[in-house]
């Protein structure tokens, strides 16, 4: 960024010979060839710790540009589409350079980017800033509104972001252990990071819904992640007598404090965690005691949807990955697919390419039922943000292998249950 | 009774801390190099743990039979071919060689056996537990405790009672008279890195069945070696020990008073102790 604000003699000259000759420039190379091409940016951790989100990449993006290869039809004329990939480590400072790089160097004309806060927000800051469109997904929607500054009632001028939020999270759990019919006193896990805190907001977070549901929240305060030992939280829920146990973490924490409270005897009756019970590796690292766990669903081979741009079922999309690498499905696959999807209807809708506001004007405008569900600008919670059903899982031994079954869909009833939730122990 | 079994789970927790220290302590007491890279060792024996229990199907704790001859082998070839080409009077160039295989090691690893995060299944002995006068005390820690003791002692034993360990406090009082009196510290060097990758290589499996590991989280437990280290003062293997026992302590006692300062509190417990004893609360051992 600095040499760009840093006007310098040379650099003055070069800008001052790229604008001169930029109407021939054009004209030679993209506004007037016969198939143009439309540069898409595409962002994501391939690298680092948030790698697993990303783990699907070349599968998912391999199949789109099978579906891309015949061009994207736009005003009766015919655009080839190229996506360049960056990897962000897992670093959100890295992820605001290679967005920069993307949109500056390799002019892109839309940018996307998925997994996490750490990757969704910086990016969507640097195409903020250069007014370049952006469509984010994968990152509940109050990291990316409130962790951006965004003001409520104004929101952001090019960037737009599909997924769920606390809420449902928050609805999702509530309508699970409803059924489970335990006792109404919930463990708190929430760690001094940006979704521990957001989690355990008092205002914002689980205590205020949760205390209103009639549920007695234990939460001993926030731990740094990467803790080695648990022992306190454990002693803390065996003495309120907890049979729920709930909060967001990383698998390596989670995997700390299950053994632990194993060996100290602590034995709740509902495990529900955000983020540490996402992926298929976690549960099947953990063994049998993995059996059971519950966690939060954005997207399962089950869910009743198919891809608007290949006609692929979930189901289908999750089969294709676990015949290509012999890994089991993850949840990002169908988001990333989507992700797509929703770029494709842009090209296709947009009035005119060449024109960011027009592609941004197509953005908002998108009303798309994807592979997660409908992606519908015009009725999200806050500007710029719009939710796709949330439903509640649960890890359960099928013979040999260990599958996420879907128990309690109380604010997405469109996707069917697929099992009743099991206790613990 | 809660103090009680915070400071307990603390010690026990000690007893982890000063296996992933004793590597380093070994390391610098012998040739003054710091390792950057050794949190990431410790991963890389955690995988190769994983690797012979998936392949043999033996149970994680049978698996160090192969793991820790394997990283020693990795430790000496390691020593000989890079780093001893970097060792002189400049304290810099270990440091940034060994940052550097730092980074090859985890996304090398990353390359390898993907992001997922894995984990060794020793069965039963995962949750088993004991109960000691009310407390409830998982057999694993208990272990990892006892193992940390006896790897202590027997390196101790190596240090003070063998031909091995004389050559190694040899070429650590003075390199070049030890050269003169015929030992090769290059090949010494390499027998230290052997064993302190065989150590190391002990570390990884006994984390890799307490948590689940990832090629990243190697930096995370870097730090905490090098805590007790200097806590029980630079190569005094003992010191390394009390040093793990008091960072676990400091952690769960802190933790209790509030959850957010079990990192913190190890971290200011360091501090204080540096500030007081700058060369940490034992002295070295010489000759």
């Amino acid at each position: 960024m600095k040499t760009i604000l840093t006007p310098t003699r040379r650099g003055f000259m070069a800008g001052a010979a790229a604008t001169v000759s930029a109407p021939a420039l054009l004209k030679a190379t993209r506004a007037y060839a016969a198939a143009p091409t439309l540069r898409i940016g595409h962002v994501s951790p391939r690298t680092g710790p948030l790698a697993g989100f990303a783990a699907a990449d070349d599968y998912v993006l391999s199949g789109i540009q099978k579906a891309f290869a015949g061009g994207l039809e736009n005003n009766g004329k015919s655009w080839n589409v190229e996506i360049i990939s960056k990897d962000s480590q897992s670093n959100p400072n890295r992820a605001a350079e290679v967005a920069a790089d993307l949109m500056l160097g390799d002019e892109v004309d839309i940018i996307v980017a998925a997994s996490t806060p750490d990757t969704v927000n910086p990016v969507s800051d640097q195409a903020e800033i250069n007014e370049v469109p952006c469509i984010t997904t994968d990152c509940p929607w109050q990291p990316y509104f409130f962790g951006r500054n965004g003001v409520p009632g104004e929101g952001f001028q090019s960037t737009y972001h599909f997924f769920w939020g606390l809420e449902d999270v928050i609805d999702a759990f509530l309508d699970m252990w409803g059924k489970s019919g335990v006792s109404k006193s919930v463990g708190g896990l929430f760690p001094n990071d940006a979704d521990g805190n957001a989690w355990g907001h008092a205002e914002l977070g689980l205590p205020k819904p949760l205390a209103a549901a009639g549920y007695d929240l234990i939460d001993p305060g926030r731990f740094q992640p990467l803790s080695d030992d648990f022992s306190n939280y454990i002693a803390a829920f065996k003495d309120a007598g907890c049979e729920i146990v709930t909060g967001n973490m990383i698998p390596p924490d989670f995997a700390t404090f299950w053994s632990q409270a194993a060996q100290q005897s602590f034995n709740p009756k509902v495990v529900s965690i955000g983020k540490a019970l996402l992926f298929p590796s976690v549960i099947e690292a953990l063994g049998e005691r993995g059996n059971g766990l519950t966690s939060e669903v954005w997207w399962s081979p089950n869910h009743p949807f198919s891809s608007s741009l290949t006609g692929t079922s979930s189901a289908e999309l999750a089969a294709g990955y676990t015949q290509e690498t012999g890994r089991s499905w993850t949840q990002p696959i169908g988001f990333k697919h989507a992700l797509f999807e929703v770029v494709a209807d842009v090209v296709k809708r947009a009035e005119d390419l060449e024109d960011p506001e027009a592609i941004v004007a197509a953005v908002s405008g998108t009303k798309l039922d994807t592979i997660v569900g409908t992606v519908d600008w015009s009725n999200g919670p806050i500007n710029n943000v719009t939710k796709t059903p949330l439903v509640a899982g649960q890890w359960q031994t099928e013979g040999d292998s260990i599958d996420l079954k879907i128990v309690a869909n109380a604010s997405a009833p469109n996707i069917p249950l697929t099992a009743d939730l099991q206790l613990l122990g | 009774m809660e103090w009680l079994n915070a400071i307990v789970q603390g010690t026990l927790l000690g007893g982890l801390y000063a296996l992933f220290a004793a590597g380093l302590s070994l390391i610098f007491g012998v040739m003054r190099m710091v390792n950057i890279a050794h949190g990431d060792l410790i991963v890389l024996g955690a995988y190769l743990g994983l690797t012979v229990t998936t392949v043999t199907g033996l149970h994680p704790l049978l698996a160090l039979a192969v793991v820790v001859p394997a990283m020693g082998l990795i430790g000496y070839v390691l020593q000989r071919g890079l780093l001893n080409q970097t060792l002189g009077d400049d304290l810099l160039p270990p440091l940034l060689v060994t940052f550097g295989l730092s980074v090859i090691l985890q996304n090398g690893l990353l390359e390898i056996y993907t992001a997922d995060p894995q984990k060794m299944d020793a069965g039963a002995l995962e949750t088993a537990s004991v109960a000691v006068g009310g407390l409830s005390l998982g057999v694993l820690p208990l272990l990892t405790f006892a193992i940390a003791l006896v790897v202590i002692a027997g390196l101790q034993w190596i240090f003070y009672k063998t031909a091995l360990g004389r050559a190694f406090r040899a070429v650590s009082d003075n390199q070049d008279i030890a050269q003169l009196m015929g030992l090769n510290r290059r090949h010494i060097f390499g027998l230290a890195m052997a064993l302190a990758l065989g150590v190391t290589a002990i570390a990884g499996i006994l984390l890799g069945i307490r948590t689940s590991f990832d090629p990243s989280i190697g930096g995370g437990r870097l730090i905490f070696g090098f805590e007790a280290v200097i806590i029980g003062g630079l190569g005094n293997l003992w010191g390394t020990l009390a040093g793990g026992v008091i960072l676990g302590i400091a952690q769960t006692v802190g933790a209790n008073i509030d959850p957010g300062w079990q990192l913190l509190s190890g971290h200011i417990a360091f501090l204080i102790i540096l500030a007081v004893r700058p060369n940490g609360l034992f002295q070295r051992v010489s000759g």
